[in-house]
C-alpha cells in the first residue's frame, strides 16, 4: 500500500483567511467566535457564531462566478486555491485523469436556499435566480473545486452531518492508499450562518448563547462556525520525486456506526472508530501525543468523547492532551474535521498544541488534559482528528509527525 | 382546559399514554421520555401557549423552569403564561 501525505493546506474560517492566520490564532487561542450579523438575527435567540467577518467575496471572484457559487462553495475555493497552491501542483495530463476531490459539507447551500425561500414565501415573488440548484446542491463546492483546478479523477461530496470533513478525507486517504490516484485534493466545508440555519439548530435547544467552552464544568452548548479547510493528500513518492515540502503523514482512519440513537453520542461508537484508527495505522497507544477532539461543548458529547478516551488509551489518557478547537471557530459541521486538522498538522510539524479557549471549571467527567486556554510546546509523534457525528457515524484520522 | 390538563394532555400524547395515566407527581423518566422527546414536549407547550420557554438541553438543572415533575413542569408553564400574556 501507498503511503500518503499532505503537501498543501488551506482555509478561511473566523480565525482566519488561511493557515498561517488560522495557526497564529490558535497558538495565541483567539477566539473567532463573535455576533452573528446577517439578516432578521433579531429574531433569533442565539446570536453568537463563529462568522467570517469582513469578508469581500468580490475581491476573490467575478460577477459570474458569484452569481453560481453559494458561500459554502467560496470557502471552499478559497482554501482549494490555497492548498494546491502551497503543493505546487498543476493539473494535467494523466495526473489530471486521476487526481480528484472528496470534500465534506452537511447543509449544501443553506444561504442560497434562505434568501430564495425568503423570497417565495415571505415576499411573495414568483421568480428565482435561474441558478439556485446548482447553487445550492451539496457537490457543487466538489464540482467548481474540480472545474478550476481540472481534477478529472473520482469527485464526490459526503454528508455524514458534523463528520463529513472526516469521512470524505478518509476516502481520499484510502484512493491514494490503495494507488487509485497519487494526488488527492479533500477537507470540507459549511455555511450555515444565516436565519434559518441557526433557527434550526435553536429549536433543538443545545446550542450556547454566550460561549463555546468544552470540557468545562459549566459548558452549555455549542457554537456554530463556518468556513473550508482543504489539503493536498499525496502519495508519498510522487510528492519526494517533485520534491515537494511535506507537512504530516496520513496514517489511517477508522470508521464506527453507533446504530442507536439520532442525536445522543455512544462511548463504544467513539471508542470503536478511535481503536480502529490506531489499528489502522499501526499505531501502539503510547504514541499518540494528541488528540483532536470532537469537542463541542455540549453536556453530551464532552463527558462521552472523554469515557472513549480513558476506555480505548488507559493509563496513556492521562498523558496525551486533548483539546477542542471548536472553542475558537466554532463548529463547522461538515467543514468541522478539516479546520481542525490544521491544529493537529501544527501540532505534529511546529510542536504547538492549540489549547481549549474558554475553559473555566474542571468537570470530573473529563479529567483529561485538555490543554485549557493556553497553546502548549510538545513534541508529538502522532496525532488523532475525532469527529462523531448526529446519526451516530463516527470517524477518525490519525496522523503521523513527517520526518 | 386549564393550563394543568392542556400540559398533562401534551405529555400524554408524547409518551403514547392516555392522560388519566399522567398524574402531576409523574416524573419524565416514569412517563419514559427521553431527553429528545423533553425538547419536542417543550416545543408542544412553546406552541400551545404561545411562550417561550427558557430550556438547554445541556443543563436541564439550570434556570427557572424545572423539569423535575409534571407538577413543576405546569407550575413553570402557569409562571410563564402570566409573565408573558
Amino acid at each position: 500500500m501507498k503511503r500518503v501525505v499532505i503537501t498543501g493546506a488551506g482555509t478561511i474560517n473566523s480565525l482566519g483567511t488561511s493557515v498561517p492566520e488560522t495557526l497564529e490564532a490558535m497558538r495565541e487561542g483567539r477566539c473567532g467566535i463573535s455576533e452573528l450579523e446577517f439578516r432578521d438575527v433579531e429574531r433569533l435567540s442565539i446570536r453568537i457564531g463563529g462568522q467570517v467577518k469582513n469578508y469581500q467575496p468580490e475581491t476573490r471572484f467575478n460577477r459570474q462566478q458569484l452569481a453560481l457559487y453559494d458561500r459554502f462553495t467560496q470557502f471552499t475555493l478559497i482554501a482549494a486555491r490555497e492548498a494546491i497552491a502551497q503543493a505546487g501542483l498543476e493539473f494535467s495530463g494523466e495526473l489530471a485523469a486521476r487526481a480528484g476531490v472528496v470534500l465534506g459539507n452537511s447543509g449544501g447551500g443553506m444561504t442560497t436556499l434562505d434568501d430564495n425561500y425568503r423570497s417565495v414565501y415571505e415576499d411573495g415573488k414568483n421568480r428565482v435566480h435561474p441558478f439556485v440548484v446548482p447553487k445550492l446542491m451539496n457537490n457543487a463546492a466538489a464540482s467548481h473545486v474540480s472545474m478550476e483546478f481540472n481534477l478529472k479523477g473520482p469527485s464526490f461530496t459526503v454528508s455524514t452531518a458534523c463528520a463529513s470533513s472526516n469521512h470524505a478525507m478518509a476516502q481520499a486517504f484510502q484512493m491514494v492508499h490503495g494507488g487509485v490516484s497519487p494526488v488527492m485534493v479533500t477537507g470540507g466545508s459549511e455555511s450555515m450562518l444565516c436565519f434559518g440555519g441557526v433557527k434550526a439548530w435553536e429549536g433543538l435547544r443545545v446550542m450556547s448563547k454566550d460561549a463555546c467552552r468544552p470540557f468545562s464544568a459549566n459548558r452549555n452548548g455549542m457554537v456554530q462556525g463556518e468556513g473550508a479547510g482543504v489539503f493536498v493528500f499525496e502519495e508519498l513518492e510522487h510528492a519526494k520525486k517533485r520534491g515537494a515540502a511535506i507537512l504530516a503523514e496520513v496514517a489511517g482512519f477508522a470508521m464506527s456506526s453507533d446504530a442507536a440513537d439520532i442525536v445522543m453520542p455512544s462511548k463504544q461508537g467513539a471508542a470503536r472508530a478511535i481503536k480502529g484508527a490506531l489499528q489502522d495505522a499501526r499505531i501502539d497507544l503510547s504514541e499518540v501525543g494528541y488528540i483532536n477532539a470532537h469537542g463541542t461543548g455540549t453536556a453530551a458529547n464532552d463527558k462521552t468523547e472523554c469515557a472513549a478516551v480513558a476506555d480505548v488509551f488507559g493509563a496513556h489518557a492521562d498523558k496525551l492532551l486533548i483539546s477542542s478547537t471548536k472553542s475558537m471557530h466554532g463548529h463547522l459541521i461538515g467543514g468541522t474535521g478539516a479546520v481542525e486538522l490544521l491544529a493537529c498538522i501544527m501540532a505534529l510539524r511546529d510542536g504547538v498544541i492549540a489549547p481549549t479557549i474558554g475553559y473555566e471549571e474542571p468537570d470530573p467527567e473529563c479529567a483529561l488534559d485538555v490543554v485549557p486556554n493556553e497553546a502548549r510546546e510538545a513534541i508529538v509523534d502522532v496525532a488523532l482528528s475525532n469527529a462523531f457525528a448526529f446519526g451516530g457515524l463516527n470517524a477518525v484520522l490519525a496522523l503521523r509527525r513527517f520526518t | 382546559m386549564n393550563i394543568t390538563d392542556r400540559v398533562i394532555a401534551i405529555i400524554a400524547e408524547q409518551a403514547v399514554l392516555e392522560p388519566s395515566d399522567v398524574t402531576l407527581d409523574s416524573t419524565l423518566k416514569d412517563l419514559g421520555i427521553d431527553s429528545l422527546g423533553l425538547v419536542e414536549s417543550i416545543f408542544a407547550i412553546e406552541e400551545e401557549f404561545d411562550i417561550s420557554v427558557p430550556f438547554n438541553a445541556n443543563e436541564p438543572q439550570e434556570g427557572d423552569f424545572d423539569i423535575s415533575s409534571v407538577r413543576s413542569i405546569v407550575s413553570g408553564i402557569e409562571k410563564l403564561v402570566k409573565e408573558q400574556s
